[in-house]
């Protein structure tokens, strides 16, 4: 079975973490056995950095304050709007300001444990120990956490973390903290280190001697094609996640740069990792365009229930409590509504599936604040989730301080993404892969605020000290327009779009594009099957050959045209999706956000195979029509001791 | 497909050359021009008030503004110092508010098809036009009973010039008008005023907006008095 | 069962399943920042009330993109009132009848057979990009020249060693939640950036943090904005009426204080 849907190749290691010392040492150690650009030399070498989000940002302001020339891109009006701005409920740092037995240690612990063991001990590791530095930079920068009356800093706990270690900026967290680092970015550009491009998509990665030496990139506003040049390439595009349509995304939120790096050769990793949020607002109907997340935090005072009866259609207030199923308190004392995401949501899954689903189409739970409020009073409700509470009401109608809540899982992050070594640099020399884009810290299942945690450790800490061990052999020898290389990447991007201007079918680029997303979300989603993820496999290149015969785009290519972008972006997401329903198959276990049905416990819990899939999956793209190349990466726990993840 | 456009800094960054007059810094000529002619407004009102006392009082009322300070200072000097302080606010004020206008318009050249005012009361709509037509006012208001020049006992005192031109019901409303939009104009511009110098925030708010409201209605209701007072004749 | 995206079929009775509205939209048409616009009109049929108001847009250029004619160019990404890239003039009001992001606007605040007149921000500031999309980059070149705290990466010390009084943190944090939407200029009748501004300077001026730049930020951040070519505030108040975050009228008077007691202690616009 396996050759007809990829082929092996040579296993691939990180060579990069120096492993031969203990692993507290080991980040320290690298940086020391790094090599250093002198300052003399860093405004000669010039960086893109694409993306402005937490990583983006972070990367870009810290490397033109470092002196180095950057060019920096993205696809919104203005870098502030780069989708970290939606993040809610907080960010994690082992900080231990609580005294409550935190330490660099336990996040370490609770990133791979929660990351179901398939992520790499070193990178989690460090991810953890510069955890504490970034809280510093930010309350240096302004961003406003919530404090206690004291002045110092207050802390939440999140997400299955059993200590609160979770700083927060009320229900904006990802919003302050965003615009930390675009203030430190504007203040850059101001000083001219940094090189702003607004409204330019990046089309393609141009890669001479097998470095990565620039891109090309549209301006989304005149249309104009074009070519920059660069000693280093920083992918920071964020997620993939819009792959199912529907998700907690941006409308813009795209795949298309790591994807067409990935056609020039950069490995993907473990693409079928994706997560579910637990509590999303439920879809309304076949019109709507995104989902809305509720932040996680609800959890820790809200309680989710369904009715014990199946098809009880009485208001949620007429529900006396013995005839109530607070289930995830019931299935999971230890935790109880805290457990991650996955189980969140997979549970979630399984109470509608049993026909016990509230609201519209039986699909949702209640999220219940009535003990809360009976227990701190309204007031310290809507202190704490204010914000929230007005979002749900804006979008239901409904007022949540009366009815409770109705949510449901949506997806809402991909730990998958390009592989990266330890010092963040994918497989192509000189393409460097930073936050959610990249595949690295988060293993199978990401914990609640560790992804904002991740973006700027990547982006203010990790990523500005690696990436000097690279350029020390720049500067690299001048390459401009007229390369072959670059003649070749621009004329592919030119093809591509004039092809889609070109076909003039019958069917626009969102309609695919939701097509695709409830495929993916029924066969590759909450639950995937051997014989669903085959009947995807069989569906997706039929809506690939009917995309490239059918789809209509109007407009021109050389003026403002948002269709043409939708179209560009769809058409990597198909291709995306067969690559993940390939690695979905490939993995015949479960773990974290990947389950399995074949793979559970009697319990129904996810049940992984150490024994067979230990390992990273990078894959290799391979043109058109042949199967793409495994190349795996094994796993070793050297500190925590693989076990069955249990949060009963 | 045509010419490759290569993309390099795509923002027309303009370099600050430095502003010499803020927007705020017309804001607070405006405001500090604005206070001093509501002083004189006050004092302005409570002279008018004298033609209740008769036409001796009135009179020297109007004899004693032209010798405040003597003999000390000669003549009309002291009045002549309060007249050239008003001219400079007036000015001050006008040209800050004319500029914030033009400015004003530069910002937005094409106007909405349609646009809803949510929170704009009457009175700060009224600021500019308002402005305007008080300053007709005044020039008439001087014409008519500083110089007496179109007021029909020209030549006679103070107290006559008052009753011949408030005998005319045509010249009390158009009084009537300026007056009202004066006060309409300070019930905003007060309030605006503080907030302009920063002196507004959440707790001091309801306060100002009273005392920007009891200021505006007495110096109205006040300036209104004696026009009427003569129109139906209780002063004569 | 698996969740399909068809939208509720069963259970409890739901606003998608009332009939659906049909509009009539008066929409600004302009080719680019030159090109002279118009307002067109095209008709929307059985719209849900439980639609956003650019998911009904969606439904629009649906339609355009099908009969082969140019969609409707708007701004949007997060869709959930946090980027700020959402914005356009709906019966002329910013935003549209609520206080709210274009994209939290719901159908359900109009009624069928409404007539809905939609127009980009206007202002010379704001140049148009196309249709109802804008060039908001004058309020970055305002951040650019202040809009921060000067701290570069790894200078920072402990977190802990300022502690900020629990009221500041919190008023700084309202005026922090500014998305830069560009409402408030839109609603101005002087198109004044004066909120946007005010939010910035109040977020910042009230942390310790923010003391040392305190002077220069005002005073450069003020001058930016009369050069990017906006219109002096004259306290008229529609911006924070227009506000999707409430950013308060205190902002601006604060504002107005930095600014006058950093003129007097003599800071300078630099050139
Ligand atoms: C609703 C929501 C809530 C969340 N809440 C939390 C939370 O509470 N805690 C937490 O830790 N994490 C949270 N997350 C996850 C976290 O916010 C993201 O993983 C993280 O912000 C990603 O940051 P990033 O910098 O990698 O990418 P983004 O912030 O997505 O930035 C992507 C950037 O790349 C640019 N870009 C993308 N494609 C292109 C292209 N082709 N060409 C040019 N530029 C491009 C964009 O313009 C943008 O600037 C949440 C996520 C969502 C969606
Ligand atoms: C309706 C009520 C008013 C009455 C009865 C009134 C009466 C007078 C009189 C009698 C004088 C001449 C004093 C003198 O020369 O001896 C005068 C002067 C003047 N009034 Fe009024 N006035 C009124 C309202 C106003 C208003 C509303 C303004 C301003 C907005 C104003 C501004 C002036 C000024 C500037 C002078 C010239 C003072 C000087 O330099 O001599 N008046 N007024
Ligand atoms: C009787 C004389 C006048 C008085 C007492 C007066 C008073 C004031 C005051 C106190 C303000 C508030 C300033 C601020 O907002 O900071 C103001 C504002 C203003 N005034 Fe006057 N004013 C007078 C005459 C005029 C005239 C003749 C004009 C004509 C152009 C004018 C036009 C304006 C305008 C346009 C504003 C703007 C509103 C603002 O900036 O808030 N005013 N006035
Ligand atoms: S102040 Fe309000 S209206 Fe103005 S940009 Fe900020 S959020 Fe938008
Ligand atoms: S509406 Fe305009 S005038 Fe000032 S108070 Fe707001 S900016
Ligand atoms: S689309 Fe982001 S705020 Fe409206």
């Amino acid at each position: 079975m396996a050759l007809e849907l990829f082929t092996e190749g040579d296993p691939i290691a990180d060579t990069k973490a120096p492993t031969d010392v203990a692993i507290p040492e080991r980040w320290s150690e690298r940086k020391f056995r790094g090599r250093l650009v002198n300052p003399a030399n860093r405004r000669k070498m010039t960086i893109i950095v694409v993306g402005t989000g937490l990583a983006g940002g972070a990367a870009a302001a810290t490397l033109g304050e470092a002196g180095y020339h950057v060019k920096s891109f993205w696809y919104q009006d203005s870098p502030r709007r780069a989708h970290s701005v939606a993040a809610q409920g907080g960010i994690n740092a082992a900080k231990n300001y609580r005294n409550d037995g935190d330490s660099v240690h336990r996040l370490f612990y609770d990133t791979v444990k929660g990351g179901d063991f398939r992520s790499r001990e070193s990178n989690s590791y460090r991810l953890a120990e510069v955890s504490a530095n970034i809280i510093d930079q930010a309350v240096a920068q302004g961003v406003p956490f919530a404090r206690e009356y004291g002045g110092l800093l207050d802390n939440r706990s999140f997400g299955g973390a059993q200590v609160s270690r979770t700083f927060y900026a009320r229900g904006q967290t990802g919003q302050q903290l965003l615009y930390g680092a675009y203030q430190a970015l504007e203040r850059q550009i101001a000083a001219g280190t940094v090189e702003q491009n607004s409204r330019s998509e990046m089309l393609d990665l141009i890669v001479v001697d097998g470095r990565a030496r620039g891109i090309v990139v549209r301006d989304l506003v005149t249309g104009a094609i074009g070519t920059h040049f660069a000693d280093a390439v920083v992918l920071a595009t964020g997620g993939y996640s819009n792959v199912f349509y529907l998700s907690t995304n941006a409308m813009g939120s795209n795949t298309t740069a790591i994807w067409r790096a990935h056609k020039r050769g950069a490995y993907f990793a473990n693409p079928c990792y994706t997560q579910i949020h637990p509590t999303c607002i439920p879809v309304k109907g076949d019109y709507q365009s995104k989902l809305t997340l509720m932040s996680e935090s609800l959890r820790n005072d809200g309680r989710v229930w369904v009715p014990k009866e199946r098809g009880d259609t009485r208001a949620a207030r007429d529900i006396p409590e013995d005839e109530r199923d607070y289930y995830l308190e019931r299935i999971y004392p230890a935790f109880g509504n805290l457990v991650p995401r996955d189980i969140a949501s997979r549970q979630a899954k399984n109470v509608c599936d049993e026909g016990r689903g509230v609201g519209p189409g039986g699909l949702g739970v209640y999220l219940d604040f009535a003990d809360a409020m009976e227990r701190l009073g309204r007031p310290a409700i809507e202190a704490k989730y204010g914000n929230l509470f007005d979002m749900y009401a804006q979008i239901t109608g409904e007022n949540p301080y009366e009815t409770p809540m109705r949510v449901y899982p949506a997806v809402h992050y991909t730990m998958g993404g390009l592989w990266v070594d330890y010092d963040l640099q994918s497989s192509i020399p000189g393409m460097f892969v930073i936050g959610e884009a990249n595949f690295s810290d988060q293993g199978a299942n990401r914990l609640g605020a560790s992804a904002l945690m991740q973006g700027l450790a990547d982006g203010y800490f990790v990523l500005p000290s690696t990436i000097s061990s690279y350029l020390a052999d720049g500067p690299f020898e001048k390459v401009d327009d007229t390369h072959p290389a670059a003649v070749e990447a621009l004329q592919n991007v030119q093809g591509q779009v004039q092809k889609l201007l070109s076909i003039n079918g019958t069917r626009t680029p969102s309609s695919f594009h939701r097509e695709l997303g409830k495929l993916m979300w029924d066969l590759c989603g909450m639950e995937r099957s051997e014989e669903g993820l085959r009947k995807a496999l069989d569906r997706i290149p039929e809506i690939r050959q009917e995309f490239w015969t059918n789809v209509k785009v109007s407009g021109d290519w050389h003026s403002f045209n948002q269709t043409l972008e939708m179209a560009g972006r769809v058409a990597d997401f198909i291709e995306l999706a067969e690559l993940m329903c390939v690695d979905a198959l490939h993995r015949r276990e479960s773990c974290g956000g990947h389950f399995r049905a074949e793979s559970q416990t009697p319990e129904g819990e996810a049940l992984r195979d150490d024994e067979n899939y230990a390992y990273v999956a990078a894959w290799e793209w391979t043109p058109e029509n042949q199967p793409p190349v495994l190349h795996r990466e094994a796993l070793e726990y050297e500190y925590i001791h693989l076990a069955q993840r249990s949060y009963k | 497909m045509g010419a490759v456009v290569t993309v390099t800094d795509s923002t027309q960054r303009r370099t600050p050359k430095a502003a010499k007059t803020t927007s705020v810094f017309k804001k607070a000529v405006m405001a500090i021009s604005g206070i001093v002619l509501v002083l004189y407004l006050i004092a302005h009102m409570i002279g008018n008030l004298k033609a209740f006392a008769g036409e001796e009082d009135f009179n020297h009322y109007s004899e004693w503004l032209r010798t405040i300070g003597n003999p000390a200072l000669p003549g009309a000097t002291a009045l002549w110092l309060i007249r050239i302080l008003l001219l400079v606010a007036v000015f001050a004020h006008m040209w800050a508010a004319i500029s914030l206008w033009r400015q004003a318009k530069r910002a937005r050249p094409t106007a909405y098809v349609t646009k809803k005012a949510v929170a704009q009361t009457y009175a700060s709509r009224t600021m500019r036009w308002g402005g305007v037509i008080i300053a007709a006012f005044i020039i008439w208001h001087l014409l008519d009973l500083t110089w007496g020049t179109v007021n029909s006992a020209g030549d006679s005192g103070p107290y006559d010039k008052l009753v011949a031109s408030f005998s005319n019901p045509v010249s009390t409303a158009f009084y009537a008008i300026a007056v009202i939009l004066v006060g309409m104009h300070l019930r905003h511009g007060i309030w605006s005023a503080t907030q302009t110098l920063g002196q507004s925030n959440r707790r001091r708010e309801v306060t100002v907006n009273y005392a920007a409201t009891a200021i505006a209605t007495v110096l109205t209701l006040g300036f209104l008095l004696v026009p009427f007072s003569v129109l139906f004749g209780l002063i004569d | 069962m698996t969740l399909t995206q068809d939208g509720p079929r069963s259970g409890a009775p739901d606003a998608s399943e009332k009939r659906g509205m049909n509009l009539t939209l008066r929409v600004w048409r302009q080719q680019g920042p030159t090109a002279k616009g118009k307002m067109v009109t095209y008709k929307v049929t059985d719209i849900s009330p439980d639609m956003s108001f650019l998911e009904m847009l969606d439904v629009l250029n649906e339609q355009l993109i099908l009969q082969g004619d140019d969609p409707v160019a708007f701004d949007h990404d997060c869709r959930e009132g946090i980027c700020g890239m959402c914005g356009v003039m709906i019966n002329g009001q910013a935003h549209g009848p609520q206080q709210t992001t274009t994209c939290q606007l719901h159908m359900r605040s109009f009624s069928d057979g409404d007539t809905i007149d939609v127009e980009p921000w206007r202002a010379s500031a704001f140049p148009v990009v196309k249709d109802l999309a804008v060039d908001r980059r004058a309020f970055d070149r305002i951040i650019q020249a202040g809009g921060y705290i000067s701290v570069a990466t790894g200078t920072a010390p402990e977190a802990h060693a300022t502690p900020v009084p629990k009221k500041d943190a919190d008023n700084a944090f309202d005026a922090a939640t500014c998305i830069g939407c560009g409402a408030c200029v839109a609603a101005c009748p002087n198109a004044s950036s004066m909120l946007f501004t005010a939010a910035k300077v109040t977020h910042l001026g009230l942390l310790p943090q923010g003391q040392p730049e305190r002077n220069d930020r005002v005073v450069n951040m003020v001058a930016q904005q009369d050069l990017e070519g906006f219109g002096g505030c004259t306290n008229i108040g529609e911006c924070s009426a227009a506000c999707p975050k409430g950013i308060s009228m205190e902002t601006i008077s604060r504002l107005n204080h930095d600014l006058l007691g950093a003129l007097r202690a003599g800071a300078r616009p630099k050139s």
